[in-house]
């Protein structure tokens, strides 16, 4: 048979249409997705010994004792440890993801040396001996120039050995500049030492209190030590005790507390004060344990008649005496403050006011009240000797300002510090040091910050993570993360007792990473001189051992020391520190209609600690989509922009504009918008990065003016569709 | 119908929520990925794809402000009985792949059988069950926390909340070692029951007269195994799927919210199980 072209095609053409009809193509594809499933890039996770190691949670300051199963030499899961004074087995969502953060590929692996420009992420691997030369070299050279106190650094906590052995190597170089990275322990401590006039913190018995009114405090939401809060909100519920919360959206507290009462944002020392005056007015209070209560009386009363208080706080008047009754009633009463998880210091005159209200209900230093808890004093190390160019560079003001002049009685000012730097400060700032802090995502008005950042000529990061500040350094030399190390972690938190847990190496380090108590001791012994002899340590854990003491062998044992009889540090209070004025929002009301307000989520790290890929899943697609973050407001305030759930929108604040997507909520007072905190990463990796928006682009630093430290409680805003 | 091996007593586990306890803080959502291997995507967003064999609905009054209330809602796999273990998702598996067990009552997924048909998803009035479109892929080094006793699974797989059968399996490994009859309670918990910090979940046995599951949920035989309590009920209870996992609520809004009601109807109102 002749083949022409004819019929050629129709062979081909014929034979084509007659295997599409039939079924073997689609057999073909089935078969091979079939095929391809047993294709052995599904991992088969090898099985072996299963041991439980107990270590203690650092990951916030909650102290949580924690079970982890290993698998071999494998950690495979972490647990809540049964029996811990703090969590009793409970655990919450970031501890369960810590081996993400131990295993994923955001560590810092080893030693690193900026090549490129910064930020650009261009880094050279260098060895430990080069890294604590370049670091020693750098720092001995400033020194003998005399310039030692142009050298800062800032860490997440100033308690506990390690932040100790940074302190002490800051002393003995001969730099004022320790600050220690913004919270409510700010505010806490400065309020501790006015109302009681000693140094110590508040403890709340939380456990036995009958009555509880929150003023913002995020108990469910991250406050305090979070699991111990959790455990604490359920024995409440079986004991049927009134919970509380005072707050301008319906966050998951307030959702939880038996009464929500609605606020205007930023009142709520207000309220407080309120509160207290109708108990004086109304002969409902304990004057045992106050002092000045004369003439501080006469003052609350002319302040804060109940009805102003009702128009400055959107409370309605019958609801303040409501709530003075029900706190005047109960046997235990306990008032809460700080703000959501407590991330930002806030005002003096709020933390004292809601003090002074335990004050007046008797309950200091008693079963169900509050405590003046003094800091922990295991930590008894003979004073840095100081040469000469450290006590020159010791006498210098600080670069945040604090503890001197009209900051006298604030300990760190971490909100001043990018100010300082860009040119208010006394002098230039030649190195910044960062432990286990993330300024550059975590301080207010980023834009300020990256600003600093830039300033700064030599920035050393210790983080163990890829996060926005140690891509911004020049300099990495990462610490172990905590499953990795030991680490003494004093617990404060709000506790009504002295904890300290012991973290102990549950794996072996995973990279080539170095304990930063190690690090610090290298470098002072590197430098020499006095700065040498401040460390007589050969390593951190002989010095963790030998500090700890008696202590040792019952942290070794169990993991926990617990002091459960406290010794307060004063058991009355004077009643002051509440004639400031109260703390308004920045920005003009005309030009920005609505106020801005950030709030914590217990799924939402806002620590230093970015989410890990499991807590980033569980965020509501109301909170993100896609790359999109969202902006909580009430129906009312949406249709007045002309928005809609899901809209894009623009967000717009004195100190920045950023587009967001609408997320409608009736839960929230109409004229607020609010954000979630701890998003809008730009390090980290696929799983964290460029999701939602750093709520810290929109807001800028408050002063508190009798402290300084930072008192925003949000910012006033726009929205506008975009 | 299939033959069903005799053990005596027949143990049904199962679950009780306080979700007056319980403050939506996704431990148990976590505890549960962490335990059993469950994969993650850079962009988890899209909640129809996303697995979560755990997940925490919020559930809100529909007022407006102030009166608006909020509460949360953990769902894991609701292990139904139906009747006579005719779960929806059993009764429609063509290959086995998931079966109800008559000796603990938990509804298995068996993943090297299931070849990815999703009937069972369809079938499944709680959107439990999980499908993977792709490829579970581990970022590097991450590999190394997974657990042994939970098997990854490949694309083209169902998967669901097992009640952590693997658990149950070591805690009865452990009673025979033990020279115990009955795995004890404490012995057999699952990750979510375990993590939970508001201790808002129990888990135990419903047949068992001493769990405190059962003494929570006091279930009534008579009446489909609804509960005794009136601050219980179940989600969907009138579908006649006889979910295993009770919810505690003082809240008649939140109960209503449990199933689909008539204006006229009052919350709790059960039919009768359907064959």
């Amino acid at each position: 048979m002749k083949v022409d072209r004819r019929s050629f095609l129709s062979f081909v053409i014929g034979g084509a249409a007659g295997t599409a009809l039939s079924p073997l193509p689609w057999k073909l594809i089935d078969d091979s997705s079939i095929w391809s499933q047993m294709w052995p890039w599904t991992p088969v996770p090898p099985d072996g010994e299963v041991v439980y190691e107990d270590s203690t949670c650092s990951l916030c300051p909650g102290g949580c004792g924690i079970s982890v199963r290993k698998v071999d030499n494998r950690a495979v899961k972490i647990e809540g440890k049964k029996g811990h004074p703090v969590n009793d087995g409970g655990i919450c969502i970031l501890g369960l993801s810590g081996l993400q953060l131990l295993y994923g590929p955001t560590r810092i692996k080893t030693p690193m040396k900026r090549i490129g420009e910064r930020g650009e992420g261009k880094w050279r691997k260098i060895s430990w001996d080069e890294a604590t030369a370049i670091l020693t070299e750098k720092l001995t050279d400033i020194r003998n120039r005399g310039e030692a106190h142009t050298v800062a650094a800032i860490a997440e906590s100033d308690s506990g050995t390690v932040p100790a052995l940074l302190q002490r190597f800051m002393t003995a170089y001969g730099s004022p500049n320790f600050i220690r990275t913004s919270s409510q322990v700010d505010a806490d401590e400065l309020a501790v030492k006015t109302l009681f006039g000693a140094t110590g913190r508040a403890g709340f018995d939380l456990e036995n209190a009958d009555y509880v009114l929150s003023f913002g405090a995020g108990l469910v939401d991250g406050w305090g030590s979070p699991v111990r809060m959790f455990r604490a909100g359920s024995l409440w519920k079986e004991k049927n005790v009134a919970v509380v919360q005072v707050e301008p959206r319906l966050s998951n507290s307030a959702a939880k507390a038996t009464r929500w009462v609605p606020i205007n944002p930023g009142t709520e020392a207000d309220l407080a004060l309120g509160i207290a005056a109708v108990l004086v007015s109304q002969n409902m209070v304990d004057t045992g344990g106050v002092s000045g209560f004369g003439s501080w009386k006469s003052d609350l009363l002319s302040n804060y008649p109940t009805q102003k208080v009702s128009q400055t706080t959107g409370v309605a008047a019958d609801v303040i005496v409501d709530l003075a009754k029900g706190f005047a009633k109960a046997d235990r009463p306990l008032a809460l403050c700080g703000r959501g998880k407590g991330l930002v210091a806030g005002s003096l005159r709020e933390t004292a006011a809601v003090y002074a209200l335990n004050a007046l209900a008797g309950n200091i230093n008693r079963t169900g009240g509050m405590w003046a808890v003094p800091e922990s004093d295991y930590i008894q190390w003979p004073k840095a000797a100081t040469d000469k160019l450290a006590s020159a560079g010791l006498r210098q003001p600080r670069i945040d300002g604090a503890g001197a002049g009209r900051y006298a009685d604030s300990r760190y000012l971490p909100n001043r510090l990018a100010d300082g730097v860009n040119g208010e400060g006394p002098y230039p700032l030649q190195v910044l040091l960062v432990a286990g802090a993330n300024p550059c995502h975590d301080l207010p008005d980023s834009k300020n910050v990256r600003a600093a950042f830039a300033r700064i000529p030599f920035i050393v990061s210790f983080s163990s993570f890829n996060d926005e500040t140690s891509a911004m350094a020049d300099l990495l030399l990462p610490d172990h993360v905590y499953l990795e190390r030991y680490e003494d972690v004093p617990v404060g938190a709000g506790l009504a007792r002295q904890v300290i847990g012991l973290s102990r190496p549950v794996v072996s380090a995973q990279f080539n990473t170095r304990h930063l108590g190690e690090t610090v001791i290298a470098a002072a012994r590197a430098m020499g001189g006095s700065i040498a002899d401040a460390f007589p340590w050969p390593d951190y854990e002989t010095c963790l051992e030998e500090t700890l003491g008696e202590k040792w062998d019952t942290l070794m044992e169990t993991g926990v020391w617990v002091e459960n009889d406290i010794d307060p540090v004063a058991d009355t209070v004077r009643l002051a520190g509440m004639d400031a004025p109260a703390i308004q929002a920045e920005g003009d009301v005309d030009r920005f209609p609505l106020l801005l307000v950030p709030y914590d989520s217990i799924r939402i790290s806002g620590g230093t600690i970015g989410d890990p890929p499991f807590m980033i899943k569980t965020v509501a697609d109301t909170v993100i989509k896609g790359k999109d973050g969202f902006v909580e407001v009430n129906p009312q305030t949406a249709s007045a922009a002309g928005l809609t759930e899901g809209d894009m929108a623009t967000l717009s604040t004195p100190r920045g504009e950023v587009r967001v997507r609408i997320h409608l909520f009736e839960g929230i007072k109409p004229g607020v918008a609010a954000m979630a905190r701890g998003l809008g990463h730009t390090a980290y990796d696929g799983y964290l990065a460029e999701k939602g928006v750093n709520v810290n682009e929109l807001i800028g630093p408050v002063e508190d003016p009798s402290s300084g430290h930072d008192a925003a409680w949000g910012i006033r805003a726009k929205l506008a569709k975009a | 119908m299939k033959h069903e091996q005799q053990h005596n007593p027949p143990m049904k586990y199962g679950m009780a929520i306080d979700l007056d306890k319980c403050t939506g803080c996704g431990a148990c959502m976590v505890a549960c990925m962490s335990e059993n291997n469950i994969p993650f995507r850079e962009d988890e967003s899209d909640k129809l794809v996303s697995i979560s064999w755990m997940s925490v609905f919020k559930l809100t009054n529909g007022k407006a402000f102030p009166d608006t209330e909020i509460c949360y809602l953990p769902r894991p796999c609701q292990h139904c009985e139906g009747h006579g273990g005719h779960s929806p998702c059993v009764s429609v598996c063509p290959a086995t792949a998931t079966d109800y067990s008559a000796e603990t009552g938990i509804v298995s997924q068996i993943y090297t059988r299931c070849f990815g048909c999703r009937y069972c998803m369809g079938a499944c009035p709680y959107h439990a069950r999980y499908f993977n479109w792709w490829d579970p892929v581990w970022p590097e080094g991450m590999e190394k926390y997974l657990s042994p006793n939970v098997s990854p699974r490949m694309r083209g797989v169902v998967e669901k909340c097992s009640f952590c059968f693997h658990r149950y399996q070591l805690a009865k490994n452990k009673a025979y070692l033990n020279d115990e009859r009955t795995v004890p309670e404490a012995a057999y918990q699952t990750a979510c029951t375990q993590a939970c910090p508001a201790g808002a979940i129990v888990f135990g046995d419903l047949n068992n007269p001493a769990h405190q599951v059962h003494q929570i949920v006091k279930p009534d035989p008579r009446k489909g195994n609804k509960s005794r309590n009136p601050r219980a009920f179940r989600l969907l209870e009138r579908l006649g799927t006889n979910p295993k996992v009770y919810y505690l609520s003082s809240r008649e809004w939140v109960r209503r919210a449990g199933d689909n009601y008539l204006a006229h109807e009052k919350t709790g109102q059960v039919s009768n199980v359907h064959h």
